[in-house]
């Protein structure tokens, strides 16, 4: 028998069941999230006019760098302003 | 079957540390794992609100998840690996009892010296037995307390304490056998070691004692030293507050497939971190094992030097590559280095570690031949135990938050000394602020190495235009100031520059010089490219493919060879990477 020391961080992440999809945009607030990949702008720009044309509102956030996570003040921003986000890349 | 690891609550903070350490820069308490309403993940490596998670892997045995477990000592008894089976073995044949396990908490107690003269002996020592005959004459005249370390019987015609668990021998340090203490109201006021007959009989007061024996006799070995039993002592007693959970593997299971299943490797094998290896590690540092070193990107997890050494042990470390291991990762976990970008993109790069300063020769790192390839232990295992570390307790894993397309085998360990005897250059670190002769690590967000060949230069102006042209190529010939590189000269390329009299700075002023082009050849589109920069640019007349502090000049390698490597980087400064080059601490 061999005992070992665990290496790892031993945390269990916490885990939450999404929230179900809404079945219409109408009166949400879409979160969208450039993160400042290149002609990410372009991508989101088209993203909001289709939501608009489905009744959903529009507000628009960019983090600094694609290559960190977003920082805590942005991520409160969204969560307090927004009822959906979308983020996603550009490349 | 059993269930998987429980949550450890942390109480532990950013612990303040006396010395002068650089700072790593905080980053924010927060709850990676929490998502917010009804969110798209389109790729969970670049998502923020992704969290990587370990896969739970089902084992046949896995005992006491209970915290308190943080507090009790190995039981030597149960652990059969490698040498820590030995030592029991050796134990047991000592006369060490099975049963007499320990349970409790942290340090034993050291058993208490009687007053008066104390001495430990062991029959195996040839002088213990020369002066054995000696022991019944001083026990006559003044009071003295024998302790033997193996057989209980020895000395003859005395009566002895049996130091069965080496426990006396281990808490009062004794090194060497026959060691005489004298004690004065239960503390030590004089020992010595061996046998030096003016020692003796001072300590004893009688003069004529030994007087058929030599002057001198060195001692033998204490038991309680033996490098076979060293580590399992340790682990018994020392008491260092080892929290990390205990996993026990279950006989019938091969403790190396064991740590596959449960995702803990690179792809190798992995010692075994037991306690007693995990003990022995933290020798190699005179930091405490909760002292919290980084937040460990992905998952920003407090990164604790006892987490650390166990990652080390796995990898491959001896104990003294452990200050080296601590300081790649507070420079990695950093917010200039950036680790989680390094592990989220898609380029190919890693940590690049470069390590200067006497203590790098001191380990036995390579700087010299087959600098970037595998049979030095010190260059395959600090790089590797810096990974296991991302990997393990960041929670960094290829295919979840790691997301390189190719990625290189450089992930698996990539860390250098740079030759500084041979050096015509200043090195590395001190370029970048370290005082000279102290050991440091520089980490780069690097690729695989790329060799330069130029076997006909002999001025270093020729030898710059090789070496420059070769770097304008670097990721892309039309991209430039984005990336960094490392520049390493072997000594038959530094040659060319020392024997002229270049200095780094005369040398980095010429490859800097020469590897700018004009933006008409850059922009998109120029040459039928359509990668390139962008047609702002045209009519820059010359456009720099590195920023000013982007080369990174090392001198290593093998004595023959004229060739010189370029280690490509990732995106530079607050978009990306920037190189963090730290001081060693012990």
């Amino acid at each position: 028998m061999t005992t070992v020391l665990d290496p790892t961080s031993e945390r269990v992440p916490s885990t939450r069941q999404r929230l179900a999809r809404p079945t219409s945009l109408d009166g949400q607030i879409v979160a969208l999230l450039d993160i400042s990949k290149p002609r990410g702008d372009i991508f989101l720009d088209e993203l909001e006019r289709l939501i608009a044309e489905r009744g959903g509102s529009v507000r628009r956030y960019r983090k600094p760098t694609f290559t960190k996570p977003a920082p805590v003040d942005l991520r409160h921003e969204i969560a307090t302003q927004c009822t959906l986000v979308i983020e996603a890349l550009a490349d | 079957m059993t269930a998987f690891a429980v949550a450890r609550p942390k109480t532990k903070g950013l612990a303040p540390r006396a010395r002068n350490r650089p700072a790593s820069t905080p980053m924010p308490m927060t709850d990676v794992h929490e998502r917010p309403p009804t969110a798209l993940h389109i790729n969970p490596g670049q998502s923020d609100f992704y969290s990587s998670r370990c896969t739970p892997v089902n084992v046949l045995a896995e005992v006491d998840g209970n915290r308190t477990r943080r507090t009790e000592v190995v039981r030597p008894d149960r652990v059969e690996d490698g040498g820590a089976h030995q030592a029991l073995g050796h134990l047991r044949r000592a006369g060490y009892r099975a049963d007499m396990t320990v349970s409790k908490v942290g340090p034993s107690v050291a058993p208490p010296l009687s007053d008066g003269l104390v001495v430990v002996v062991k029959k195996e020592c040839e002088t213990c037995r020369m002066t054995a005959p000696l022991l019944s004459e001083i026990a006559a005249v003044t009071a003295l307390t024998v302790h033997t370390q193996d057989d209980p019987d020895f000395p003859t015609g005395i009566d002895a304490f049996h130091d069965a668990d080496l426990a006396l021998s281990w808490h009062h340090n004794i090194e060497t056998v026959p060691t005489l203490i004298r004690v004065v109201d239960g503390v030590e006021a004089e020992r010595t070691v061996g046998w030096s007959r003016d020692d003796w009989r001072r300590m004893t007061g009688i003069d004529g004692l030994g007087e058929d024996l030599p002057v001198m006799r060195p001692g033998c070995g204490s038991m309680s030293v033996d490098p076979d039993l060293v580590d399992a002592l340790r682990a018994r007693f020392s008491g260092l507050p080892i929290t990390s959970r205990h996993v026990e593997f279950a006989t019938s299971e091969d403790p190396f497939e064991a740590m596959f299943a449960r995702g803990w490797t690179d792809g190798l094998p992995v010692v075994p971190p037991t306690p007693e290896r995990v003990m022995r590690m933290l020798t190699g540092t005179s930091r405490p094992p909760d002292e919290v070193v980084a937040l460990a990107p992905p998952d920003l997890v407090e990164l604790t030097v006892e987490k650390i050494a166990v990652n080390a042990v796995m990898a491959g470390c001896l104990p003294e590559y452990l200050p080296w291991v601590i300081a790649a990762l507070e420079a990695a976990c950093t917010d200039t280095f950036n680790m989680h970008g390094v592990l989220c993109t898609t380029m190919g790069v890693g940590p690049v570690i470069i390590c200067n300063g006497p203590g790098a020769r001191a380990i036995g790192m390579n700087s010299g031949m087959n600098v970037f390839g595998q049979g030095t232990r010190a260059n395959m295992t600090i790089g590797r135990a810096v990974q296991l570390t991302i990997r393990n307790v960041g929670g960094g894993r290829p295919g979840e938050v790691d997301r390189a397309t190719h990625g290189n085998p450089g992930k698996l360990s990539f860390c250098f000394a740079e030759d500084e005897a041979g050096s015509p250059f200043t090195p590395l670190s001190v370029w970048r602020g370290i005082d000279p002769g102290v050991d440091a690590v520089t980490v780069f967000a690097g690729e695989g190495p790329k060799c330069i060949v130029d076997q006909l230069a002999r001025t270093p102006e020729e030898l710059i235009a090789t070496l420059a042209v070769s770097l304008q190529g670097l990721h892309h010939p039309k991209l430039a100031i984005a990336f960094d590189v490392v520049l390493v000269i072997a000594p038959d390329h530094a040659r060319i520059f020392a024997e002229a009299g270049w200095s780094r700075e005369r040398t980095l002023a010429a490859l800097h010089e020469a590897t700018q082009r004009p933006g008409a050849e850059m922009v998109r589109g120029a040459g039928g490219i359509a990668e390139g920069l962008p047609e702002s640019m045209r009519d820059t007349p010359s456009i720099a493919k590195f920023r000013p502090d982007g080369i990174l000049l090392a001198h290593a390698g093998g004595g023959a060879g004229l060739f010189s490597t370029m280690i490509g980087g990732w995106v530079n400064g607050g978009t990306g990477s920037d190189p963090v080059t730290v001081t060693v601490y012990r």
